[in-house]
């Protein structure tokens, strides 16, 4: 019998670039789309408490240990990295204020969710690849039951909800890493250090690293979900999965940082057209 | 080739129809201008090679997956014209019983069976627990199981979870998606029994995919074979045979006579000829 055969032509590199193009722009419309549908989700049916629970504890409560473990080594490194510097110009003193804050809107938010990413975003996302590649996502939708609503809904609160207190977690151990290693090893009088700590660093920082770590949270939960959702077949395709998941939400965490600062500062100094001097 | 026209074994009005039907992934197209009705209370049987479409048939049955061309009507309603709420309301009227079985790996076994009436909040909690003993109890699995993991359970235990759950919500149409694939022959029997009982008992129109010649002889009223559309003639319809599987041996197409006696015949040609083309 003969086969019909589909002629094979080699693609030029113009052609390859579109495609790739193309590609992109639509995997963007897609995670756009599947973003749109989680949100609306949201709001038209939320998650029963027996589906929020286990998610909660998951990427909140089991990312306490990873998160406050870094936050305080993070606190203790700079410590030892800005120490040598300030007592050469004779600001030892004021070393406080300058871990204090670097933790607060900076250090502490982005380690948090990078945590977050590494931990649980690609677990996220390895979960629903091997649910995608065994037809469990299909099952749910042969079940009646929409595979967003039921799987996405809950990661995505239970990421954007516990992501501040994380944040918070992160900050407190580094502020307390940063102290100790200050005051006791590095022998920075303890009063100096605690009055220009609060002298420089106000509720208004802690609330923008606050701020960031929910933009943090949502990207992490719908990156992780969306690769998860449309892994390929195999553990290959699950593998890649999760690698993607971690690699895009750290560059989404590092943008929205960088977006989300300079939106922060043009907002700053428009209600407070004193700039704020830290030194 | 023409195919064989259908036999009339219709209990009552056509209640699923794929009309001109056509699904395609990317470039590759997988079903071609696919014109089926499955009438009320028929069993059909779905055979062909591996990647011939016949799982994506399947799923373009309960829209897992959307036609690229034509429609699917479920009672004489176009699946496609449906709201989403519509939709998962006509998905409760059909069964899916997938090829792994697709359990949920969270879920222990009452979970999974009960998932579907739970979901739906159709019965009370005494209720529920009754006809999820009472599906065990159907598919031959005592309530001892009920507290265990997909993951600790046979091949065999997990199929008939499977079907349990899908029987969970009575439906009106059972989809089968090779239901004795990797089983023994004793449990593929044990499938076979439990799918003839299922169909006679619930009086269900039923589809079942399957490359298995034993499971079509007891299972299936008619039997449709597909064909892979790489290798049809251009203009060739992708269905080769429609008819009794009592006749399917003595079919005048060649192709259909190898499948049904596992004779690799002009393949083995074939990929000889695809071997020498690449070489």
């Amino acid at each position: 019998m003969a086969v019909a055969s589909t002629p094979q032509s080699e693609s030029s590199p113009v052609q390859r670039l579109g495609e790739q193009i193309y590609e992109t722009l639509a995997e963007l419309g897609e995670m756009a789309q599947f973003s749109g549908l989680t949100l609306s989700w949201m709001v038209r049916k939320l998650p029963k408490w027996n589906v929020l629970v286990p998610n909660f504890y998951t990427i909140g409560v089991s990312s306490m240990p990873v998160v406050a473990i870094t936050g305080t080594f993070i606190g203790m490194v700079l410590a030892v990295q800005a120490h040598s510097q300030f007592a050469i110009m004779g600001l030892a003193s004021r070393l406080g204020s300058v871990i204090n804050i670097s933790l607060v809107k900076e250090l502490g938010p982005v380690l948090a969710a990078t945590m977050l990413a590494g931990r649980v975003g690609s677990s996220m996302a390895a979960e629903l690849g091997t649910m995608r590649v065994t037809e469990q996502i299909d099952a749910l939708s042969a079940l009646g039951t929409n595979p967003i609503q039921y799987l996405v809904v809950p990661r995505f609160m239970a990421c954007v909800l516990l992501i501040p207190l994380l944040t918070l977690m992160a900050d407190f151990m580094g502020v307390i890493g940063g102290a100790a290693v200050s005051t006791q090893m590095l022998k920075v009088d303890s009063y100096h250090y605690w009055f220009y700590s609060r002298k420089y660093v106000g509720s208004l920082d802690l609330f923008a690293g606050v701020f960031k770590s929910y933009f943090f949270g949502a990207a992490i939960a719908l990156i992780s979900c969306h690769r998860g959702f449309h892994s390929r077949a195999g553990a290959e395709g699950v593998g890649r999965a999760a690698t993607e998941a971690f690699v895009f939400s750290f560059i989404a965490i590092l943008f929205l940082d960088f977006c989300i600062g300079i939106v922060w500062n043009a907002a700053y100094n428009a209600f407070y057209p004193e700039p704020a001097h830290l030194l | 080739m023409s195919a064989a026209p259908a036999p009339a074994l219709s209990v009552g009005g056509s209640t699923l129809e794929l009309i001109n039907a056509s699904i395609q992934f990317r470039q590759h197209l997988v079903l071609r201008d696919i014109t089926l009705n499955v009438p009320r209370g028929q069993t059909l049987a779905v055979i062909g090679e591996s990647g011939c479409g016949k799982t994506v048939l399947l799923k373009l049955m309960i829209r897992l997956l959307k036609p690229s061309k034509g429609m699917v009507k479920f009672d004489g309603r176009d699946l496609g014209l449906l709201n989403e709420h519509e939709l998962n309301q006509t998905r409760l009227r059909f069964g899916f019983l997938f090829q792994m079985a697709a359990l949920f790996d969270s879920l222990t076994v009452f979970d999974n069976v009960a998932f579907g009436p739970r979901e739906h909040k159709l019965f009370d909690s005494m209720t529920l627990t009754r006809i999820v003993h009472e599906r065990l109890h159907e598919v031959g699995l005592s309530e001892e199981i009920e507290n265990k993991k997909p993951a600790e359970l046979s091949g065999g235990q997990r199929k008939r979870v499977g079907l349990a759950r899908a029987l969970a919500l009575d439906p009106e149409v059972m989809l089968y998606d090779e239901p004795t694939t990797g089983l023994d022959p004793i449990m593929s029997d044990v499938i076979n029994v439990l799918i003839v009982q299922t169909q006679t008992r619930k009086k269900s129109t039923g589809v079942v995919v399957t490359h298995d010649m034993k499971t079509v002889a007891k299972v299936a009223d008619r039997v449709v074979m597909l064909y892979p559309l790489a290798r049809l003639k251009a203009g060739e319809p992708q269905i080769l045979y429609d008819g009794p599987p009592e006749a399917i041996g003595d079919s005048p197409d060649p192709r259909v006579r190898q499948f049904v006696h596992g004779e690799a015949g002009e393949r083995l040609r074939e990929l000889a000829q695809q071997r020498d083309g690449e070489s």
